[in-house]
Order: C-alpha cells, then sequence, then structure tokens
C-alpha cells in the first residue's frame, strides 16, 4: 500500500451500551452462536460493535467488526456519525468481518451510503454478508421514493406564526359556528320531540337527574356548608370592629341565596357532569355508537343530547336548593358558635334581611347554567374523533368553556337584576 | 435449521380458569423455531387467553409456558420485561397508538430501549413501514386517517420495532377483504423468508392457514390438538371435521400446496 496509509480505530463510550445488554447476558448462559440464521434465538448475547476506518486518501474503508445489530444502534449510529470523509473520494463499506447483521444494522449503513452517494462520493458495499443489502434494495426497489432518511422541511419561524394565529382563528370561527348550529338542533329536537312523551325518553332523564343530582348530593351540600362558615368567619371578623356582627347574618344570606349556592353549585356540577357528559358520548363516538344509533334511524341528539340536557336542568335547581340550605345553615351555626346570635335571632334577622326575590335571583340562574353545562359538555362529545388523545383534551375544553360560560352568564345576570332592581 | 429438539416456545399443562368456567385445561404446545404456526378454535374457546398466556401478560392457574427453554410464569418482573422486549406482537384491532402517528408507534419501542438520534429513528421506523408494503406518506399520518388493511399493516411494523425473532398475530386478517387479506398472507410469508422469523397467529381465516401455515393447533375440550396442515384435515375430531369440512371450508378444499417454508 501507499506510503501514506493511515489507520486508526473509532472508539465510542462503552457507556452507550443498551439498558437491556445486561439482563440480556444474564439470561443466557450459552456461548455465542456464528451461524446468522440463529439470529432467530431470543436470549442472545451481542459483541461490541467496531468500526475501523483505513483512509489512503483517494477510497476510504470502513471496515465493520463485531455484531451490528438492533441492540449495537446506538453504537453503529455514533460510529457512523464519527467516521470521518477526509476527502476521499470513494468510501468502500467492508461488511465481512460482521459476526451478526440484521435489516436495521444493515438499514443504517445503507443509510449512511445513501447519504454520501447523495454527498457526490462514489460508494461500494463488499463482503459476504449481502443477504441483507439485497433484500433491502430489492425494497427500495419496490417502494416509491428515494433513500432513506429524507428529512421532514419545517417552516421558518416567521411563517409558523401568523401561520398558527390564523388556523387558531379558523378554529375558532368554526368552532362558534359548530357550537351555534349544534344548539340550533338541541332545540329543534326539544321542540319536536316535546311533543311526544315518548320520544323525551323519561327513564334515561332520570338516570341523569339520579347521576348528575342526586349523587352530587353530598360534595355539594358539605362544600356549601364550608363556604358559608368561611364567609360568615370572616365577616364577622371584619364588622366585629364596626361593633355591627348582626349584619354578618345579611352578609351570608344574601351572599348564599343570590350568588354562592347557585354559582358553587354550577361549578361544582361543571367538573362532574360536563366532564362525565363529554367522555361519556366521546367513547361512544370513537366506538362509532353514535353512527350505530343514526344508523338505526334514532337521531343521536335525541337519544344522548336531550336526556342529558333535560336531566340537568332539572337536577342543578334541586342541588341549588341544598346548597341554599346548607349555606344558610352553616352561617347560622358559626354565627350561633363565634358572634353569639342565637337561633331566633338568626331567623328574625334573616326574614329582615332578604327581600321576596332574594331567594329566586339566584334559583332562577340554575336552570340557564344548567342548560349551558349540558350543551358545552354534550357539544365537545360530539366533536371527538380518531384519538384518545382527543378525547383527553375536549373533556378538558369541556369543563373549562363550561366555567368559563356560567360565570360570564351570571355576569350578565348581576347586570340584568340591578338594572331591574329584582 | 429447524431445532426439533429445544422448542422456542413450550407450552405444558396449561389451565387457565375463569370462576367456573375452565378454558384451558392441561393445554399442551410446542412451537418450533421458524416455523408458520396457526392456532384456531371456537369463539370463546381461549385462543386470545392462550395467547396472553404465552405472551406473559397473564399468568396461568396452573402450568408452565416456556420462551427458549425458559419458564416465563416463575420470571420476576425485570426478566419478563427483557422476554417481552424480545417479541413482537399484533393485536386483533391493531392496538396502535391513536395520538401517535404511523412512523411514532414505530419509533417508540424503539426510542424506548435505546439512545439514538431523531433521524435514526426515523429512518429505523421507515424501514419497518417500508417492509411491511405501507407507502412511504403512511408514516405520518394518524391511525384515524388509515384503512382496515393499512392498520393491520401499520401494528405489524410496529411489531417488527425491536426486530423480534418470535412474531405473534392475533387474527392479522380478520376485518380484511379477501385480496388485502391474501396480500397479508404474502407479506407474513416474505418477512417470516427474510427475517427468519418464527410466526404464531391465531387466525379464523381457512384460507390464511392454508396459504401460510406448516403446522395448525385446534383448541377443542380445552385441550390442544397440534399437527401439521395435511394431518389436521385428515383430523377425525367432529370439531375439527366441521370446521375444515364444513360449508364455508368447500372453497378452499382444492388450495394448492402449502408454500414450503425454511423447515429444512
Amino acid at each position: 500500500m501507499a506510503g501514506g496509509f493511515e489507520s486508526w480505530k473509532v472508539e465510542t463510550s462503552s457507556a452507550r451500551r443498551n439498558r437491556f445488554g445486561g439482563v440480556k447476558r444474564a439470561l443466557l448462559a450459552s456461548a455465542e452462536d456464528a451461524d446468522t440464521h440463529r439470529a432467530t434465538l431470543l436470549f442472545q448475547t451481542t459483541s461490541r460493535m467496531a468500526l475501523t476506518q483505513n483512509n489512503d486518501g483517494a477510497t476510504l474503508t470502513l471496515k465493520f467488526t463485531g455484531d451490528c445489530v438492533v441492540d449495537r444502534l446506538p453504537e453503529l449510529e455514533a460510529d457512523l456519525a464519527a467516521a470521518a470523509t477526509g476527502g476521499a473520494r470513494s468510501v468502500v463499506f467492508d461488511v465481512s468481518g460482521i459476526g451478526r447483521l440484521d435489516i436495521s444494522g444493515a438499514w443504517l449503513i445503507l443509510a449512511c451510503a445513501h447519504r454520501l452517494t447523495a454527498a457526490g462520493i462514489a460508494t461500494r458495499v463488499v463482503g459476504a454478508r449481502s443477504e441483507h443489502f439485497e433484500f433491502l434494495k430489492e425494497l427500495l426497489a419496490s417502494g416509491q421514493g428515494a433513500a432513506p432518511a429524507a428529512a421532514v422541511g419545517q417552516l421558518p419561524p416567521w411563517e409558523r406564526v401568523p401561520r398558527a394565529v390564523g388556523l387558531w382563528t379558523l378554529k375558532s370561527v368554526r368552532d362558534l359556528f359548530g357550537g351555534t348550529v349544534f344548539l340550533g338542533h338541541v332545540v329543534a329536537v326539544f321542540v319536536s320531540a316535546g311533543r311526544s312523551i315518548r320520544r323525551l325518553r323519561i327513564p334515561s332523564i332520570a338516570r341523569h337527574v339520579y347521576e348528575t343530582g342526586v349523587t352530587a348530593m353530598p360534595i355539594v351540600a358539605l362544600i356549601a356548608f364550608l363556604i358559608s362558615v368561611i364567609v360568615a368567619y370572616l365577616g364577622a371578623d371584619q364588622l366585629r370592629k364596626f361593633g355591627a356582627e348582626i349584619f354578618v347574618v345579611d352578609l351570608v344570606t344574601i351572599a348564599v341565596l343570590r350568588e354562592m349556592g347557585v354559582l358553587l353549585t354550577a361549578i361544582i356540577v361543571a367538573g362532574r357532569s360536563g366532564s362525565a357528559f363529554a367522555a361519556e358520548i366521546g367513547v361512544m363516538k370513537l366506538n362509532e355508537e353514535v353512527d350505530a344509533l343514526d344508523a338505526i334511524g334514532m337521531n343521536p341528539i335525541e337519544v344522548l343530547v336531550l336526556p342529558r340536557v333535560i336531566g340537568l336542568v332539572i337536577a342543578l335547581p334541586l342541588l341549588t336548593v341544598l346548597a341554599d340550605a346548607m349555606g344558610l345553615l352553616g352561617g347560622g351555626l358559626l354565627s350561633a358558635w363565634l358572634v353569639n346570635i342565637p337561633a331566633a335571632q338568626y331567623m328574625q334577622r334573616m326574614q329582615e334581611a332578604i327581600s321576596s326575590t332574594t331567594f329566586w335571583a339566584g334559583l332562577v340562574k340554575a336552570p340557564v347554567f344548567a342548560f349551558l353545562i349540558a350543551v358545552v359538555g354534550t357539544y365537545r362529545g360530539m366533536q371527538v374523533r380518531g384519538s384518545s388523545r382527543e378525547l383527553g383534551r375536549l373533556t378538558t375544553v369541556a369543563v373549562v368553556q363550561a366555567i368559563f360560560l356560567v360565570i360570564l352568564a351570571d355576569a350578565f345576570f348581576a347586570i340584568l337584576f340591578v338594572e331591574l332592581d329584582f | 435449521m429447524i431445532d426439533a429438539e429445544s422448542p422456542i416456545v413450550s407450552v405444558r399443562g396449561l389451565v387457565n380458569r375463569f370462576g367456573s368456567q375452565t378454558v384451558h385445561n392441561g393445554l399442551d404446545l410446542d412451537i418450533r423455531t421458524g416455523e408458520i404456526f396457526g392456532i384456531v378454535g371456537g369463539s370463546g374457546s381461549g385462543k386470545s387467553v392462550l395467547l396472553r398466556s404465552i405472551l406473559g401478560l397473564q399468568r396461568p392457574q396452573a402450568g408452565t409456558v416456556a420462551i427458549e427453554g425458559r419458564d416465563i410464569t416463575r420470571m420476576s418482573g425485570a426478566e419478563l420485561r427483557a422476554v417481552k422486549r424480545s417479541y413482537g406482537v399484533t393485536f386483533q384491532h391493531g392496538a396502535l397508538f391513536t395520538s401517535l402517528t404511523v412512523s411514532q408507534n414505530v419509533e417508540l419501542p424503539i426510542a424506548e430501549f435505546f439512545d439514538l438520534k431523531k433521524e435514526t429513528l426515523t429512518a429505523l421506523a421507515e424501514l419497518r413501514i417500508r417492509m411491511v408494503g405501507l407507502p412511504a406518506d403512511a408514516g405520518s399520518k394518524y391511525p384515524a386517517q388509515l384503512s382496515g388493511g393499512m392498520v393491520k399493516r401499520a401494528a405489524l411494523a410496529r411489531a417488527l420495532a425491536l426486530e423480534p425473532a418470535l412474531l405473534f398475530l392475533d387474527e392479522p386478517t380478520s376485518g380484511l377483504d379477501p385480496i388485502s387479506a391474501a396480500a397479508f398472507d404474502e407479506l407474513i410469508l416474505y418477512l417470516q423468508g427474510h427475517l427468519h422469523l418464527t410466526v404464531v397467529m391465531i387466525t379464523h381465516d381457512l384460507d390464511t392457514i392454508m396459504r401460510t401455515c406448516n403446522r395448525v393447533g385446534v383448541i377443542v375440550d380445552a385441550r390442544m390438538i397440534v399437527d401439521t396442515l395435511d394431518g389436521i384435515l385428515q383430523n377425525e375430531h367432529p370439531w375439527i371435521r366441521e370446521y375444515f369440512h364444513g360449508p364455508r371450508a368447500r372453497a378452499v378444499a382444492d388450495r394448492p400446496a402449502p408454500m414450503g417454508k425454511n423447515n429444512g
């Protein structure tokens, strides 16, 4: 060979040993088997893959030794990346020294050869182990597209940002449109189904009243009680400075009846039932159960959406009454213990504090909130298609939007009641 | 190449019960290296339970399941994970991860076990996708965008991700039209020949059995009757006769000779 012959060995860190090397070695007591066809064995040790480079100026020879199999891919990847062409015009891949070779190893070698070819360097694979390469070449010839590992192009940032904004806007507009159409469907189906008691599906409504209402009673009662205790406690602390502890009763009564009872209940129900509606209907969408209903000739909105909406519109006001009662009870108990207002005085003060409309000002909002929660939950459920991630995303969206819409509606009610002096 | 002395999978005295219902009662089964083995049985006869027992997804009440001579029913968690890593499975409905693209589905097992660059992962996934005969643009699609036949192929690509020597297929051709099913049979034969796989498949598809399987195991009376294809066709058990010679089997009666795999 020529005098300028250089030879060196590329070493890669042995720390890049794959995770399962140890386990597999432990599992296998038998000795290494040179027969490649015994690659069908499951528990096998693999020997360290190594790459030797010979560069005579014009031709770079990459000589592979050891096992070139899936377990050794990290080593192969690092070795191929470290192989420097050093100005060579042609590269020879010598695979004759490979102990075991599998398709993945052959593919990576071939991918490297393709990269070099694309860069204008002649490549050649030599060695007796051509069987795998023939298979891959056959595969490449039969398939469409050229070389392996074509990188996917990404848009530059100045194009990505406007694109994202545009897509988001389109999605929001489509969402609003879709929601309006869905709402229209629900109302239309309600009007037509309302003419016949059978089409209202009373058993289904009863089930949803039970699931969204009766089973929510403990948590709604507990939270209403605790929140009103907290409000009364903080209020008494502040009012004591003015010697006006008795107004704690006004505070608790009006806050619970007008706002907190219904709002807390709506938020709890949005979390419990809004998510349940979206998830139930979403899974039915994924299982094509919604399509099955449609194909049988049953309207999915009539069967799935309407009973949920009606059920929740019945259940939420009832829960609100419970929350109001528990809130007043909590305020009363705290007043009796901490502010020394006896129950009789509490009742009397309560009568004076509220007007005839206070209770109704809270309760009238409940069906509206219920309608919003149920429609958003079922709409998002109906939107699920394709994947499990979509189901999770839309369930989250259902809860977040339901709570947002409830609070938005509450703000409208507040303005309306002030204007009406209700 | 088949070493009859040491089967790659060996099941002995397998017992699986659910409540009062006995699914398997002393089931024996040997699968030889390099063969394509078909598992057949009526609905509810415990084909899937058998597969789950062999895969180590479910512990049988009694009996042993040995893969390469190692009893997986007595293995620790880490050892069992190493075994699971060494075989490939496709499930009946594909079981592709719906939130990942086909390419990501294939990359997932490779990325889990090996620390590789993104380009290398993509290249390896692309190889699998090509191997199963999917078009190049299928890699960037989500499972929901694929046809039934493509889902089966994508599931096979994921099963082949870690270069398994042993491949389990649960009803690989169910739900496919006859042309796609026949193409899938050819694909299995093609890959089995090139990758030296041992294939175990559960199937109801008589055409697939005739075309691909070297040997067939039939689950009857909670046990398994194993024979070559010709042997099974001549078996006198009433259920097996009904299965292979019933009205739906006549079409395959004048079958071509089964393709010889490397059963040398």
